[in-house]
C-alpha cells in the first residue's frame, strides 16, 4: 500500500507538471500586445511599452520564464496580477474570491448529497411507478437543457414571485438561497440519476435474490447490501466534489454577482494576466489530481474487496 | 415387481423418413442483434415521437432557409419594424434590428444542429479508433492515461482563447476547441468497453471454439460498440449546442453576427426585460432539440443492451 501511495503521488506530481507547463507554453503564443491594459496601451510609447513588457520578464525566452515561475513558486511567492486585478499579489486575489465559491459550493455539494441520494432511493425502490417517472423528467430537464436557460427563468421568476433579491448581498441571507439552490440542481441530478442506475443494476445481482430468497426482508436487503453496494462507485467522486468547489461557478456567480472564483480563470485567460492563469491551473489541477487520488483511497477504504495495487480501470460514472 | 409392457400394434408406427432440410432446422435461433434492437426502440411511442420531433425540426431548419431567401445582412433603418411585439405578420415578433424571430430562429437551429452534427462525427470517429487502439495495445496505455489526465486539468478556455487568436472566432474554432478535449472521453469510455468485451467469457468460449477473428469482430465486439457510439453520437449533440450557448454567455462563442441558437437566447436574454417574447422561440425550439437528443440517446442505450431485448 505505501508503495502505491507513493506512486500515485508520483504520477500526480508528473500530471500536474505536464499541465502546468503547457498551459504556461501555451500562454507565451499569445499575442504581445494582450499584456497591456486598454488605457496603459494608448498612453505608452514604444519606448515605455518595451521597457513595460521587459519588466514583466514576458521578452525573455519561454523557459527562462518557466524557470523564474518555479523558483518564485517554491519560495510560495505566484506574482503579480497584471491585467485583471493590477499589481495585486495572485494569492491576495485568490484569498479574497475564494471562500465565496467554497462555502457556496459546500453548502450546495450537501444539499445535493441529501437531496440527490434520497431522490435516486425513491426512484430505485419505486421503479417504473410515479416517483421513477417524475424523477426522470427532473433529470431529464436539468441535463439535458442548456443550464444558462433554467438558471436564467429561476433568477427571473422565482425573485419576482417571492419578492427576494435578485442578486447576491452579504449582509442579507435571504439572497443567498437561491444561488445555492441553483448550484445544486445538477448535482441533484447527478447523485439521482446513478445512484438509481447503480441500485438497480445491484438489484438484479444473485446474491440478492438469494438474501430475498432466504427470507431476509426486503428493507433490510435494500439497506445492507443495495445501497451500500451501489454507494460504493459513487464515492470516488465525492473527495473530487468537494475539493472543487472551490473553483466556483462561472454562470451562477455571475447571474447572481457573486464575488467568487468562478470567472476568474475566464478572465485571466481572455486578458492574458498570466500570473493569474498559472496560479488558477496549478491550484485546480493539484486539486483536481489529489481528488481522483483521495477518492480511489477512499473507495478502497469503504470496499475492501477493491484492490488498488493491481489496475486502475474502474469507475464509469462521469 | 416388474411389469410387461402390453403388447403394441405395429399399424399405429410408420418409420419416419429422413429429411436432411429438417435436420439442420434445429439449433438455430432467429434473432438478429439490430432487429431486437429497434424492436425494443420503437416499442416506446415517446420513443417514435422524439425521433420523428427530430427528423421534422432538422428538416425544417436546412430547408426553411432555402425558401425563405432572408438576407441576414441587411439593415434596417426603420425603426417602426425594431422590437415588434407578436403579430400577424411575424408571428413571435422581431428582433432589434427587424428581423423576423421565426425565420432567425430556423436559421440559428442550423448553424447549431451543424455545429452538434460535426462536434459529435469528430468526437465519436477519433474517440472510436483512439478508443480501440487503447483497449487493445496494451503499452498505450500508460501514455493514453496520462494524456487523459493532462487533458481533463487543461481548462477548455485556454484552448478557445489560443484558437481564436490563431484561427479568428468562427465555426470551425469551436469546433476545434471542443473536440479537442471531447474525443478522449469517448475513447475512455470505448476503452473501458473494449477490455470488458474483449475478456468478456462468451469471449474466450468463442476464442476457445476456434471463432476466426474476423467473425470475434463482426459479430461478437462489434455490435456493442457500434450501439454505445451511436448513443455517445447522440447526447454529444445537446452537449455541443448547450456548450455554444455557454460560450456565447462568456463571449467566446460564434461572432455576434452568426445567428446561431447560443447567439440569440442570449441576445433574447439580455432583451428580456423590455421583449420577453424575444426568448420565448429560441428556447422553445432550443429545449425541443436537446431534450429529444437527449431522450433518443439514452433510450437507444436502454434498446442496445440484450437484457432487456424480448
Amino acid at each position: 500500500m505505501g508503495a502505491y501511495v507513493l506512486k500515485r503521488l508520483g504520477q500526480s506530481l508528473i500530471t500536474v507538471s505536464i499541465v502546468v507547463l503547457t498551459v504556461f507554453l501555451l500562454l507565451r503564443l499569445m499575442p504581445k500586445n494582450g499584456y497591456f491594459t486598454r488605457e496603459d496601451y494608448v498612453n505608452m510609447d514604444r519606448d515605455a511599452r518595451t521597457a513595460y513588457l521587459r519588466n514583466l520578464g514576458v521578452l525573455d525566452d519561454p523557459f527562462t520564464q518557466f524557470g523564474r515561475f518555479l523558483s518564485g513558486l517554491a519560495r510560495g511567492d505566484l506574482g503579480r496580477s497584471i491585467t485583471v486585478y493590477p499589481r495585486s499579489p495572485v494569492l491576495d486575489v485568490i484569498g479574497e474570491k475564494a471562500p465565496y465559491s467554497l462555502w457556496f459550493g459546500l453548502a450546495a455539494l450537501a444539499l445535493s448529497m441529501a437531496l440527490g441520494l434520497g431522490l435516486g432511493i425513491l426512484m430505485a425502490r419505486f421503479k417504473d411507478r410515479f416517483p421513477d417517472g417524475a424523477g426522470t423528467v427532473y433529470v431529464t430537464i436539468v441535463r439535458a437543457i442548456p443550464s444558462l436557460i433554467w438558471l436564467f427563468f429561476i433568477q427571473q421568476w422565482v425573485t419576482a414571485l417571492l419578492g427576494w433579491p435578485m442578486v447576491f448581498y452579504e449582509d442579507r441571507p435571504v439572497s443567498w438561497v437561491l444561488p445555492t439552490i441553483s448550484l445544486a440542481l445538477s448535482g441533484i441530478a447527478w447523485y439521482a440519476i446513478w445512484l438509481r442506475r447503480f441500485m438497480v443494476d445491484e438489484e438484479n445481482k444473485d446474491y440478492v435474490k438469494f438474501a430475498v430468497s432466504k427470507g431476509l426482508p426486503w428493507k433490510r436487503v435494500m439497506r445492507g447490501h443495495v445501497l451500500r453496494n451501489a454507494l460504493v462507485p459513487l464515492v470516488q467522486y465525492f473527495p473530487q466534489q468537494i475539493l472543487l468547489t472551490i473553483a466556483g461557478s462561472l454562470l451562477i456567480e455571475s447571474i447572481y454577482s457573486i464575488p467568487g472564483m468562478g470567472g476568474l480563470l475566464v478572465s485571466a485567460i481572455r486578458q492574458q494576466d498570466n500570473p493569474l492563469v498559472q496560479a488558477l491551473v496549478l491550484l485546480y489541477s493539484v486539486l483536481g489530481v489529489v481528488g481522483v487520488f483521495l477518492g480511489d483511497l477512499l473507495m478502497v477504504l469503504v470496499d475492501p474487496r477493491i484492490k488498488l495495487a493491481e489496475s486502475s480501470g474502474k469507475g464509469a460514472a462521469a | 415387481m416388474i411389469r410387461t409392457i402390453p403388447e403394441v400394434p405395429a399399424e399405429l408406427f410408420r418409420p419416419a423418413a429422413f429429411d436432411e432440410a429438417a435436420a439442420e432446422r434445429t439449433g438455430y435461433a432467429r434473432y438478429s442483434y439490430w432487429r431486437s434492437t429497434f424492436r425494443t426502440f420503437l416499442k416506446s411511442p415517446v420513443s417514435i415521437f422524439l425521433l420523428a420531433l427530430i427528423v421534422v425540426l432538422t428538416t425544417a431548419s436546412f430547408v426553411y432557409p432555402l425558401f425563405a431567401h432572408m438576407d441576414l445582412g441587411a439593415v434596417n433603418l426603420d425603426t417602426e419594424t425594431w422590437n415588434l411585439s407578436p403579430n400577424r405578420d411575424h408571428v413571435f415578433g422581431t428582433d432589434g434590428l427587424g428581423r423576423d424571430i421565426w425565420a432567425l430562429t430556423w436559421y440559428g437551429t442550423r448553424t447549431s444542429l451543424l455545429l452538434g452534427f460535426v462536434i459529435a462525427l469528430l468526437d465519436v470517429g477519433i474517440g472510436m479508433i483512439a478508443g480501440a487502439l487503447w483497449g487493445y495495445v496494451r503499452k498505450l496505455d500508460r501514455i493514453m492515461t496520462e494524456l487523459y489526465n493532462v487533458l481533463n486539468n487543461i481548462p477548455q478556455t485556454v484552448f478557445l482563447v489560443l484558437l481564436a487568436y490563431i484561427m479568428r472566432p468562427g465555426f470551425w474554432t469551436i469546433v476545434t476547441a471542443l473536440c479537442s478535449t471531447g474525443w478522449i472521453g469517448i475513447a475512455r469510455f470505448v476503452r473501458n468497453k473494449v477490455i470488458t468485451i474483449r475478456d468478456a467469457e462468451y469471449n474466450v468460449a468463442s476464442r476457445c471454439l476456434g471463432t476466426p477473428l474476423r467473425r470475434m469482430i463482426t459479430k461478437n465486439v462489434l455490435p456493442y460498440l457500434v450501439s454505445i457510439l451511436i448513443m455517445e453520437a447522440a447526447l454529444t449533440i445537446p452537449y455541443s449546442i448547450g456548450s455554444e450557448v455557454f460560450l456565447g454567455f462568456i463571449g467566446l462563442g460564434l461572432p455576434i453576427d452568426t445567428i446561431s441558437l447560443g447567439n440569440l437566447v442570449n441576445q433574447g436574454k439580455n432583451n428580456f426585460m423590455l421583449y420577453p417574447y424575444q426568448l420565448t422561440w429560441p428556447t422553445v425550439i432550443l429545449a425541443a432539440i436537446t431534450v429529444s437528443f437527449y431522450i433518443v440517446g439514452n433510450r437507444f442505450s436502454d434498446a442496445s443492451d440484450p437484457r432487456n431485448h424480448v
